[in-house]
C-alpha cells in the first residue's frame, strides 16, 4: 500500500513538474530479459522468467534518487523443462499457489561512477524477505537506457527447495540472477 | 587349451556386470518422478556411461594387440559367422549406447560433467525434437543389446552343455590357460 501511495505521489509529482519528468521510467517489457543460473549437480543450467515487470524512475542528473521495482510472475519461470517447470510450482519450492510473486524494492542507490551504481532493496519471495544489494550499470543512447545487472541469492534463505531439495549437492545454494532491463525517457 | 588373457577376461566381466546394471538403472529411472533420486541417479548412470565408453577403448585395443583364441572346429560356417557378427554387434554397440546417451544428454540441455569435475563439450546445442530422436536411439539401441546379448548368454550355455567345449571355460577368470598367461 505504501508503495502505491508513494507511486501516486510519484506520478503526481511527475505531472506537476514536467520539465524534471525527463526520466526514464517507460520499460520495454518485450526488450527487457530476467534470467538465471545455477548448478545442478556441477552441470551449469540455466533459465528464464517470461513475464515480469519493472517500474522504474530513472534521472541521470538525479541517480541517486532513481527508484526500481521488480514483481515477477514466478509461475512464468522457463527452467527449459516442462517437468522443470511444473516441479518448482510445487510447495518445496516457489509454492506458486500461495506466493505467486516476487518483489524486489529499491530502498538506496549508492552512484559509483557515471555508469555504475549499487542499488541496495528488499528482495521478497515466498514470504521470505532479505536485503540485498545489487550491482547495476547503465547505458544511455538518446531516449533509451539500457540496464545490466547480476547478483548472486542463496535460494535457501528464501526456502526455495524444501525437504529432499535442501541438499546442495543436487542443486546448489547460489542462484545468479541477471537482469537486462530497456526503458525510455519520458518527456 | 589357448584361453584369453586375465585382462580380456577381466575387461569382459566388469563391462558385463556394468552394461546389465545399467540397462535395468536406466529403465528404473525414467519412470521416477522429480526428485533428488532421480537426479542423482542421472549424473551416477552418465558417469558409468562415459566410464563404460573408456573401457570400450581400452578393451578394442587390447583385443587389437591381444588376437583372441578361435572358435572351436566343430562349429558350423554359419555358427561361426554368428558368433563374429554377434561380437562385432556388440563392440559397436559398447561404443555406439553411450555416444547417443551423451548425444541425448546435450540435445536435452544437459551438459555431461563426468562425476562432477570433468566437463565434457557439448557437440550438440539444445534441440528438444532432437533430443526426443536421441532418446529414441538410445532406447533402441539398448532393446538391440539385451537382444544379442541374451543370444551370446545362450551361445555360452550351448558351447558348455551342449557342445561340451572350452568357449565358456576359457573365458571365465579361473581358466588354466589364464593361470599360466597372466598378462
Amino acid at each position: 500500500m505504501r508503495r502505491l501511495v508513494g507511486f501516486i505521489l510519484l506520478s503526481l509529482t511527475a505531472l506537476a513538474l514536467p520539465a524534471a519528468a525527463a526520466e526514464f521510467n517507460a520499460v520495454q517489457a518485450e526488450k527487457s530479459t530476467l534470467v538465471f543460473s545455477y548448478k545442478q549437480m556441477n552441470v551449469g543450467m540455466n533459465g528464464r522468467f517470461r513475464k515480469f515487470a519493472v517500474q522504474m524512475s530513472f534521472d541521470p542528473d538525479k541517480a541517486e534518487s532513481a527508484k526500481v521495482g521488480f514483481d515477477v510472475d514466478l509461475a512464468s519461470i522457463d527452467t527449459g523443462f516442462p517437468e522443470g517447470d511444473q516441479e518448482i510450482a510445487d510447495k518445496q519450492w516457489f509454492n506458486t499457489a500461495a506466493f505467486p510473486t516476487a518483489h524486489f524494492a529499491s530502498t538506496r542507490i549508492t552512484v559509483l561512477d557515471r555508469n555504475r551504481a549499487e542499488v541496495a532493496g528488499q528482495l521478497t519471495i515466498k514470504g521470505h524477505t532479505q536485503a540485498v544489494t545489487v550491482p547495476a550499470s547503465v547505458t544511455m543512447q538518446g531516449d533509451q537506457a539500457t540496464f545490466d545487472g547480476s547478483f548472486v541469492l542463496k535460494r535457501a534463505d528464501f526456502a526455495i527447495g524444501e525437504g529432499p531439495w535442501a541438499d546442495f549437492g543436487i542443486v546448489a545454494n547460489e542462484i545468479q540472477v541477471t537482469f537486462h532491463i530497456l526503458a525510455n525517457r519520458t518527456k | 587349451m589357448k584361453s584369453y588373457t586375465l585382462t580380456a577376461i577381466t575387461l569382459h566381466w566388469l563391462m558385463a556386470f556394468a552394461i546389465i546394471g545399467m540397462f535395468f538403472v536406466g529403465f528404473y529411472m525414467v519412470g521416477l518422478p522429480v526428485s533428488p533420486e532421480k537426479f542423482r541417479l542421472f549424473s551416477w548412470h552418465k558417469w558409468t556411461g562415459i566410464t563404460i565408453f573408456l573401457l570400450a577403448i581400452l578393451r578394442l585395443s587390447w583385443r587389437i594387440a591381444h588376437r583372441p583364441p578361435k572358435l572351436p572346429e566343430h562349429m558350423s560356417r554359419v555358427e561361426q559367422f554368428a558368433a563374429v557378427t554377434g561380437h562385432r554387434l556388440i563392440y559397436v554397440l559398447m561404443f555406439a549406447i553411450p555416444l547417443s546417451g551423451w548425444l541425448m544428454s546435450s540435445a536435452k540441455g544437459v551438459q555431461t560433467v563426468y562425476f562432477g569435475v570433468l566437463a565434457i563439450p557439448d557437440l550438440l546445442a539444445k534441440n528438444s525434437q532432437l533430443g526426443d530422436l536421441l532418446l529414441t536411439l538410445h532406447l533402441s539401441l539398448n532393446l538391440l543389446q539385451i537382444v544379442v546379448v541374451a543370444g551370446h548368454v545362450a551361445a555360452a550355455f550351448k558351447h558348455h552343455f551342449i557342445d561340451r567345449d572350452d568357449v565358456l571355460i576359457r573365458m571365465l577368470p579361473g581358466s588354466p590357460a589364464a593361470r599360466r598367461h597372466p598378462s
